[in-house]
């Protein structure tokens, strides 16, 4: 499989404190992409220098082996096809739920086209077809403010799988959520990644297990051990400083 | 019965009625008032259309901007400089002469076309707030910053306009207009043809308004007051959206200005001050943020409790707007028009557990939750 996604040598520092060490990896096409490691790896700052929310001191993040992410502003990376989702719930409360995902289907978001252009029936379809996937069709008409917890994360997964991105970063996206929630999330996951590639940082391992293709273990900024979730588990390393210790 | 309840029902999802209401008062009210008081009442609605705009900024964007006195006193000027100009025929203004100016500035000359003041009464506004707005929000200057920013701006200019008194006419402002377009002034028709030109020219911008927060645009902009990260995140530029509205939000307090200077027949620097800006934001709070009637209802009432408090207790007034203000945000934190709303809501979630409980109509799948 080709690679979506090339990071290479990503250093990123706060303060003279790295929080990301000469991380080297890749996230291929079509993968559920895991990030675990114990709090204070560098997973969710790896996935803030992805979507441009902070600069890296080195490395770059090369996009389909063509552009460097690190040199863009975050609207321009979302509109190349990379989606994010914050750890926190984070949807427009004060619009409907159809109007949440109106905002996040269209292509053309400059002032001029949000203010004329409405919607081709092809979005309008996909919005439909989305907010099946998700389970919030029927609610579509009233606010986010009526929503559970799990189903403020799915509405916000379904923004992201409208905006038919190449690749979406989710953080920690079954935090919260009970077991029922989680399963339907997993199947929510295998379902993306039929149509696009997927980074997810979780701490739920059972979560992990069920979902992960590639798993990618970070220790202090830097990379401890790489591999399907069968091979890492075994690791004596990855054991002691995450997974023995309550990493369950 | 069940007839009742669902024509009830529909009156009250029908949003447009009080908008509708307000506007056939408005325009029927000088059948019911006095010359004096039309004239009073022309001059609250300039402030409506002001605060429609402060509405869009602060109620749907969420930006708190306490500086749009500058705004409302840049579009007054401009179309204060054409009525003097009209006054004097043409000739140097008489506080210029007054402060030692022996030739007209350059840039007065254009105003004595009627027209180009107009249209400079909403551009100047808007070009300002363009170049301050881009320069904030592009660099991520938002809330509490913004907004003492925005009180700089009045400061500024305050001073700028008390100080260039041969161009302005200083503290005293600009006054003693005598006709417009060729009608004077002083006599009753005109009065009352500003002031159904004042309506037209409110309802004009509401429906502009109702415009922008209806099409994709406007949710946008909800989008950003409620999540800016995520708004950003879905491929949306906020520092753009914002510095639009603010250009919107400053060109429609620039035509309250040009709206009310004929009206009212004074502009002058205290009108841009931080007070008068921070009372705008209050008419908005109290009429209700977040929706475009409360706007407009906020501001003609709040004027008119205002004049009405101040002829009784001359002295005292201003403590009345300060208990109103503070009543409204401690009990109603929505405003008239958002605490109208929720008793709506009520009635609606009342009529349908009646409707479900006597097996009456279609089950309101909405109720379900």
């Amino acid at each position: 499989m080709e690679s979506i996604l090339n990071i290479n040598q990503l250093t990123i520092s706060f303060d003279g404190f790295k929080a990301v060490r000469n991380l080297n990896t890749s996230v291929k096409t079509g993968d559920i992409h895991f990030f675990i490691g114990p709090n204070g790896a560098g997973k969710t700052t790896l996935l803030d220098a992805i979507c441009g929310r902070i600069k890296p001191a080195e490395g770059s993040i090369i996009f389909k082996g063509g552009v460097d992410v690190t040199k863009m502003s975050e609207h321009q990376i979302v509109e190349l096809g990379i989606g994010r989702k914050f750890q926190v719930p984070s949807v427009f409360m004060g619009i409907t739920i159809h109007e949440n995902m109106e905002l996040a289907a269209t292509k053309k978001r400059s002032i001029y086209s949000s203010l004329f252009s409405k919607l081709s029936g092809e979005q309008l379809e996909r919005i439909e077809s989305v907010l099946n996937t998700i389970g919030l069709y029927e609610k579509r008409y009233r606010t986010p403010a009526a929503l559970s917890h799990g189903e403020k994360q799915w509405l916000e997964i379904g923004m992201l799988l409208v905006q038919q991105p190449e690749i979406m970063l989710l953080d920690e996206p079954v935090a919260g959520m009970g077991r029922k929630e989680t399963e339907k999330t997993g199947e929510l996951l295998k379902e993306i990644s039929k149509e696009c590639s997927v980074v997810v940082v979780e701490h739920d391992m059972e979560f992990v297990r069920e979902c992960a293709g590639t798993v990618t273990v970070l220790h202090e900024g830097m990379l401890l051990d790489e591999g399907n979730m069968a091979d890492v588990q075994k690791n004596p390393k990855v054991i002691e400083v995450y997974l023995g210790r309550g990493g369950e | 019965m069940t007839q009742f309840i669902s024509k009830l029902r529909t009156g009250i999802a029908h949003k447009n009625t009080a908008v509708i209401i307000t506007f056939v008062l408005l325009s029927i009210m000088p059948l019911f008032l006095s010359d004096f008081r039309t004239n009073l009442l022309g001059k609250f609605v300039a402030y409506a259309i002001l605060a429609l705009g402060i509405d869009l900024i602060w109620g749907y964007t969420g930006i708190l901007s306490l500086g749009h006195g500058v705004y409302f006193g840049l579009g007054a000027y401009c179309m204060a400089m054409y009525l003097k100009l009209e006054a004097s025929g043409g000739k140097l203004p008489d506080f210029m002469s007054w402060s030692g100016q022996e030739t007209m500035p350059w840039f007065w000359k254009p105003f004595e076309a009627a027209p180009f003041a107009i249209l400079m009464s909403l551009l100047l506004p808007a070009l300002l707030a363009l170049v301050i707005g881009y320069l904030t929000f592009k660099n991520r200057i938002r809330g509490v910053y913004f907004s003492i920013l925005t009180q700089a701006l009045s400061i500024i200019f305050v001073v700028l306009f008390v100080g260039q008194q041969a161009y302005t006419g200083g503290t005293n402002g600009i006054t003693n207009f005598k006709s417009i377009f060729g009608f004077s002034l002083s006599d009753t028709s005109t009065k009352l043809g500003l002031f159904y030109v004042s309506v037209s020219m409110l309802l004009l911008a509401y429906l502009f308004c109702n415009f922008i927060i209806k099409s994709r645009a406007g949710k946008v902009l909800v989008a950003i007051r409620d999540g800016e990260n995520r708004a950003r995140f879905s491929g949306y530029n906020p520092a753009v959206y914002k510095t639009f509205v603010y250009c919107i939000s400053a060109a429609l307090a620039g035509l309250a200005g040009a709206v009310f200077v004929p009206q009212v027949g004074i502009i002058s620097p205290a009108e841009m001050g931080i007070v008068p800006s921070v009372e705008m934001v209050i008419w908005v709070a109290i009429g209700g943020r977040g929706t475009l009637v409360g706007a407009i209802i906020g501001a003609i009432l709040v004027n008119s409790l205002k004049s009405g408090i101040s002829e009784s207790f001359p002295s005292i007034w201003s403590y009345f707007i300060g208990i109103a203000f503070i009543v409204v945000v401690m009990f109603m934190p929505l405003g008239l028009a958002g605490s109208i709303t929720q008793v709506k809501q009520k009635i609606k979630q009342v009529l349908a557990w009646k409707e479900r409980k006597y097996g009456e109509g279609i089950p309101d799948t909405s109720e379900t939750l």
